[in-house]
């Protein structure tokens, strides 16, 4: 469904992607760990093109969208809840939800509103208050629900749990297997990489901008060199 | 005293006029920064195209008498909503859009040069000197005060309060409830993440200059019936005042381009009327320099809080 063949990224004149090649195949969810700084977030935002890879390849569905302009890409069935889940403070939930589904029918945003409230219920008691007023798990589950709202194929999450509380960190879990299940494809970039591994078919680990491990799920979590890493065993 | 009354409400509409204009004006400032954080210095020169487009469209169509009045005006008013809104447009697409994402600094030459360069398009065209226009909504509404005095209160300035309350309904409205209006507000709150979204942002901004220069352009038709001449020099310090009102009402505000366009008219009015009337800009830059020392964000300016 998606592949990345050697990207490589820049940010001016330092290379945050040094040749990464990944594979997110339809159904999967696959997760991305790796240490502050090794490029995750670099990664998916270049999925997004912004930044666009200064070479190699970005493919979805079969289609070439390395050069495409970022609203062109995140209009081909792709969404994104962006690090730091950008709420859009001033607008209220339900508007904010709205942004999601900018091209939809009013049909269509509708529906989407019901099955984003009936995901998060906490959004339909929340929908009149302004998006900046809410608790950091809410605006997480607002940014959850907004990138839902274009019926995506494809969702991309980077770090959906960071800074939250235990018990909202395990609902947010509960939801991108839920989200799985409804069919979409889920690529998750997490530093909680215990969590995501648990839920995650394979996962991918990030170094200084360098792929150096791929496996599954559980593979990973039994991995000696993952462990002292990244798990703290 | 018995003179107060009718100076008062006189001055009280003038002032409500001429600040409905600088409202008009203002809005294109507040809206542009809003959404890209950058004064379009050329956008008192939109204006003062609007009101020459205006002009130009009025005089082609007075040649054939006999045309009822209201579709001459508005024939007029669209003709020079639609070429103004193109103007916009253009200034945008072609004298800030290359410079986007540089030093904030370049794009504002960019916006000075663009302003000098379309004054003196216009002085071309039209001839650098003052221009009469037709004084197509004469006469007004006499009212007796009693003991003699009476007020007149003219149509064309009436016109221009109307015209702009309605406008200012339909442009909240818009804002709050349509699907671009809500565009606009995201676009200034977060102009990646709308990206992000899949929204073409660069149409938003495009939008947000034809909106704005709409405004002003029939804010410059008014005022050319209203007042009854034209230069092509009006642009450069109506685009001042009105840029004023924007930074007095809170720059990024619409409302407070609305409020702080009024306050700043209804001021440098009653400044006009009662002390020598060379004192009007002295009283309207004083009144900015007040404001911005109790209220530094301006009258409606929120303290943007970044949220770490």
């Amino acid at each position: 469904m998606l592949v990345l063949e050697r990207v490589h990224t820049h940010y001016g004149a330092v290379e945050a992607l040094q040749g990464v090649s990944i594979e997110v195949r339809k159904g999967e969810i696959v997760t991305l760990i790796g240490a502050n700084g090794a490029g995750k977030t670099t990664l998916l935002m270049t999925i997004c093109g912004s930044p666009q890879a200064s070479s190699g390849r970005v493919i979805f569905e079969g289609e070439d969208i390395t050069h495409l302009p970022t609203h062109e890409i995140m209009r081909r069935g792709l969404a994104v809840s962006p690090e730091g889940r950008r709420i859009f403070p001033e607008l209220t939930v339900t508007e904010n939800l709205q942004m999601g589904a900018f091209y939809a029918s009013r049909r269509e945003i509708e529906e989407g509103l019901e099955h984003v409230f009936t995901l998060f219920p906490r959004l339909r008691e929340r929908s009149s208050q302004r998006g900046g007023t809410m608790s950091g798990g809410e605006q997480q589950m607002l940014a959850i629900g907004r990138s839902l709202m274009s019926r995506p194929r494809l969702l991309l999450l980077d770090e959906p749990t960071l800074g939250l509380a235990p018990m909202i960190i395990s609902q947010i879990f509960d939801i991108i297997r839920t989200i799985r299940e409804e069919g979409v494809t889920v690529f998750l970039v997490e530093q909680n990489a215990h969590q995501a591994l648990q839920i995650a078919d394979r996962g991918y680990v990030l170094e200084n901008g360098r792929m150096v491990l791929s496996d599954t799920g559980p593979n990973l979590l039994a991995n000696d060199g993952v462990r002292r890493a990244y798990l703290g065993a | 005293m018995a003179d107060f009354l009718p100076q008062f409400t006189q001055q009280l509409i003038n002032g409500l006029s001429l600040g409905a204009i600088y409202a008009l004006i203002a809005i294109g400032y507040t809206m542009v920064y809003g959404i890209i954080g950058m004064i379009n210095f050329a956008h008192g020169e939109i204006y003062m195209i609007g009101a020459y487009v205006s002009l130009v469209t009025l005089t082609a169509l007075g040649a054939q008498s006999g045309v009822p009045l209201p579709i001459v005006l508005g024939a007029a008013l669209l003709v020079s909503v639609v070429v103004t809104a193109g103007y916009g447009f253009a200034v945008e697409r072609f004298a800030y859009r290359p410079l986007r994402g540089g030093p904030r600094l370049v794009p504002l030459i960019s916006a000075i040069g663009m302003s000098i360069l379309l004054q003196n398009y216009v002085a071309l065209g039209q001839g650098a000197r003052d221009v009469s226009v037709p004084q197509l909504i004469a006469g007004g509404i006499d009212i007796q005060m009693g003991e003699g005095y009476s007020v007149v209160l003219p149509y064309s300035r009436l016109a221009i309060i109307c015209v702009t309350v309605v406008l200012m309904v339909a442009l909240t409205l818009f804002i709050q409830y349509s699907r671009m209006g809500r565009a606009c507000r995201a676009c200034a709150q977060d102009m990646g993440m709308s990206n992000l979204l899949g929204i073409d942002t660069n149409r938003v901004i495009s939008f947000t200059f034809m909106l704005g220069a709409i405004l002003a352009a029939v804010g410059g038709m008014l005022i050319g019936l209203s007042v009854g001449r034209l230069s092509p020099f009006i642009g450069f310090i109506a685009g001042l005042k009105a840029f004023t009102a924007a930074v007095l009402g809170g720059i990024g505000s619409i409302p407070g381009a609305m409020l702080g366009g009024i306050v700043l008219g209804l001021a440098e009015t009653f400044a006009a009327g009662y002390m020598p009337s060379q004192y009007k800009d002295v009283v309207a830059f004083s009144l900015l320099v007040l404001v911005l020392l109790f209220w530094p964000t301006g009258l409606l300016g929120k303290s943007r809080l970044e949220k770490v």
